[in-house]
């Protein structure tokens, strides 16, 4: 209830704000429902860096934070994935998430092999049930790319689907995964991509999927997203749906035709990625992960980034967008816009540029070139 | 327990199938071409014109092979399918004739929606056991897109996966839809990808997968790569995560012009048409579809019914297509020749149908294709 207040609150800027990649935590406040924790007028909040450049990237934000005095108490836990042995810091994680109910991260990393360990990053988002994943793709003004005018939002089922880990091997040889796909979790997922689109003013849903073939499975998806989309007609949202390779192939030879995409587990692992390299790389994508309950800010492209890790050159932008996304969960708009404004303005002056973007400054300069343009 | 359980049951897999792979390692490469020539010393080729602006493109390969003295013969089957038993299933003759010359060239079909029709693709794909579909793009000069230097080849298992057809309602609104991963398919297609990666000069082979999530199928696939891997000492191997391939191929896809990429069915449905989005769409895309018994070329783009019989439709798919089954049979130098004719004619850009951007009819853009050939 208290949250729906800080919504009401916050959404006149929507119309105001509407340029920043970010703006697109206003629509949540309608299914993260319980308040976040905040003791004496600071909020509380879980911070997990993750592996590869997640130390220095979130640094960049704590950074960030403390020259804006923003009233963030961080509880950090350095879970890394990269052995089996972080299991207990893992799920003692897992308990702050659960006690403060809003969580920035990085990317955990999850071994190929198949001794090693599931992926924490899904089971973050099983466990807590932070069912809708939203990335935002938009070109960003001074940074021009193949493509221009890309502005479109992935909504993704971050639950079921290929990522079920329910896999067996029924003889030798012969492998089965289940793919679960059940038409509660699709009509949730659909019903935020439509929530979404009427709060943040946007046109058009399309649903992404593989019905032809999987006439069953992607089948219910694509029935339901078309049941819902039923009862949003009279708020003249369009929606229309694409099979998944065609959308792949629009996606990169006309991408302005896109506006809110909504789709199963793991294509959207596709979609955003393909978006992330219209726009510019995975630098520059925020996203987040929300549920009834609780709310997970990450980078929209999950991507490790072992190779460029501790260098000090990785880029911070999408961390901190995707902590200004949070700010702005937690109602706190005037500290967030503050914070967007001076990214995409440092982005948009080209003169401090990380080497993903061509330029040569560090992750360290970009903090400060940001801070420096703070209001 | 269960972990380590079917872990020793998928190294046992794995084991007891290395021994057949060297059993077969000396026999020819899989479903490499062995057809003779006829007494005319021509091969006779399978040609389903196909549906739509099938014909009108098919009758523009016939004339540039004529033009370029390529030796085939064709020998043209529809597929369109009769009643049978009270089942409608592909003519006899047709599977007949695949099977006789263990190759085809496929235009497009319409897909009859509804009415309980099989998918012909589908049949086609289960008759000759076509488990790979080969899929290279590359950027055609006088076509310009946001991307350059595209040259990308993909190879896609294409008889299991995600695309098994096996679902279930388990209850209702709750649908589990099996993705299923065989040792033996696996292997085939590694094995095809290395193949097709010496035979055309590339120098490595990436396995595109999953694994982080989906550890046992995908790990099963990755294994099976790595087996064959080690069979072809001189071309280097890797894996790559989807999420990264797709990011890195959007990007910039130039260093992908190195090496064959192999996956599972899925990601290579979506990956391939991805790429040929990078292009500039299945109008300039080939493809063909290697199996056991035989191998089928066929441009992967609709039958344009809009269009069809008017005289404008772009052969170019078909064409490239069809090259593509000629190096399969081994005639490099007609292919080369009938390429270069016709990307040159494109990159002029003066005889180039309307989807390119021109205004030539089919027939004059074959006219000219043939005009090069000639001067060549």
């Amino acid at each position: 209830m208290l949250r729906n207040a800080f919504s009401a609150a916050s959404r006149p800027l929507v119309s105001q704000t509407r340029s920043y990649a970010t703006n697109i935590s206003e629509g949540f406040s309608s299914v993260a429902q319980r308040p976040s924790t905040k003791y004496g007028g600071v909020y509380k909040v879980t911070l997990i860096p993750g592996d590869g450049i997640g130390a220095e990237i979130t640094d960049s934000v704590k950074e960030i934070f403390d020259h804006v005095n923003a009233p963030i108490e961080w509880e950090q836990y350095d879970v890394s994935g990269m052995s089996s042995s972080g299991e207990a810091l893992f799920k003692q994680a897992m308990d702050s998430l659960k006690r403060n109910r809003v969580g920035l991260k990085g990317i955990l990393f999850t071994p190929i092999s198949q001794s090693g360990h599931i992926s924490w990053n899904v089971a973050m988002r099983q466990q807590l049930d932070i069912y809708a994943s939203v990335v935002l793709c938009k070109s960003l003004p001074g940074f021009p790319t193949r493509h221009s005018n890309v502005d479109f939002a992935i909504i993704r089922e971050n639950t079921e689907g290929e990522y079920s880990g329910l896999e067996h091997q029924s003889y030798p040889g012969v492998v089965e995964n289940l793919k679960v796909s059940t038409r509660a979790k699709a009509e949730r997922i659909s019903r935020f991509a439509f929530d979404f689109a009427l709060k943040n003013g946007r046109k058009k849903v399309t649903c992404v999927h593989k019905a032809n073939i999987m006439k069953l499975g992607d089948g219910l998806f694509l029935n339901t997203f078309r049941r819902v989309a039923e009862e949003y007609k009279s708020s003249g949202i369009e929606f229309n749906d694409m099979i998944v390779d065609n959308t792949a192939m629009q996606l990169v030879a006309r991408p302005g035709q896109f506006d809110v995409m909504v789709m199963p587990n793991l294509y959207g692992a596709i979609v955003s990625n393909i978006g992330a390299a219209l726009v510019g790389g995975p630098g520059i994508v925020p996203g987040c992960n929300v549920g009834r309950e609780y709310a997970l800010f990450e980078p929209g492209c999950r991507h490790v980034a072992s190779d460029i890790m501790g260098t000090n050159r990785a880029n911070p932008a999408a961390m901190i967008l995707s902590a200004t996304m949070m700010l702005r969960h937690l109602g706190l708009d005037p500290i967030a816009n503050n914070i967007a404004t001076a990214t995409f303005d440092v982005i948009n002056s080209g003169k401090v540029r990380t080497a993903d973007m061509g330029g040569s400054a560090t992750t360290s300069e970009f903090t400060s070139a940001v801070i420096n343009k703070l209001a | 327990m269960f972990k380590s359980r079917s872990l020793a049951g998928i190294a046992q897999g794995a084991l007891g199938r290395s021994h057949a792979i060297r059993k077969y390692a000396s026999a020819a490469p899989t479903a490499a071409f062995a057809g003779k020539k006829g007494s005319n010393g021509k091969y006779t080729v399978t040609l389903i014109p196909g549906d739509g602006i099938g014909p009108e493109i098919s009758q523009s390969i016939k004339d540039i092979y004529v033009a370029a003295e390529v030796p085939i013969q064709w020998e043209e089957v529809s597929v369109t399918p009769v009643l049978k038993a009270g089942k409608t299933v592909i003519p006899d003759n047709a599977i007949q004739s695949v099977k006789r010359n263990t190759v085809a060239l496929k235009g497009p079909l319409a897909t009859p929606i509804g009415k309980g029709h099989v998918s012909l693709n589908l049949t086609l794909r289960r008759t000759f056991n076509l488990f790979a579909n080969v899929r290279p793009c590359v950027s055609i000069q006088g076509f310009k897109t946001p991307y350059d230097n595209v040259n990308t080849v993909l190879i896609r298992e294409n008889t299991e996966g995600e695309y098994s057809g096996i679902e279930h309602e388990a209850l209702d609104g709750v649908v589990q839809s099996i993705k299923l991963i065989t040792w033996d398919a696996s292997e085939r297609v590694a094995r095809y990808a290395f193949h097709y990666a010496q035979s055309s000069g590339r120098k490595r082979v990436t396995a595109v997968h999953k694994a982080n999530i989906m550890k046992m199928s995908d790990g099963m696939f990755l294994s099976a790569c790595r087996e064959v891997s080690k069979e072809f000492p001189d071309v280097k191997y890797d894996e790559d995560l989807l999420d990264r391939v797709c990011l890195q191929v959007v990007t910039n896809p130039k260093p992908y012009s190195d090496r064959v990429m192999v996956m599972p069915n899925l990601y290579g449905d979506i990956l391939s048409d991805m790429c040929a989005g990078l292009i500039g769409g299945l109008g300039l895309t080939p493809s063909g579809n290697i199996g056991r018994d035989a191998s089928i070329f066929e441009a992967v783009h609709g039958s344009a019914p809009d269009i069809a019989g008017k005289g404008l439709a772009n052969p170019t798919a078909l064409l490239l297509s069809s090259l593509m089954m000629l190096r399969h049979m081994n005639l490099y130098e007609h292919a080369d020749k009938i390429e270069k004719a016709a990307l040159g004619t494109i990159a002029e850009g003066l005889t180039i149908t309307g989807d390119l951007g021109g205004n030539a009819s089919t027939q004059e853009y074959t006219a000219a294709i043939i005009k090069r050939l000639a001067q060549a």
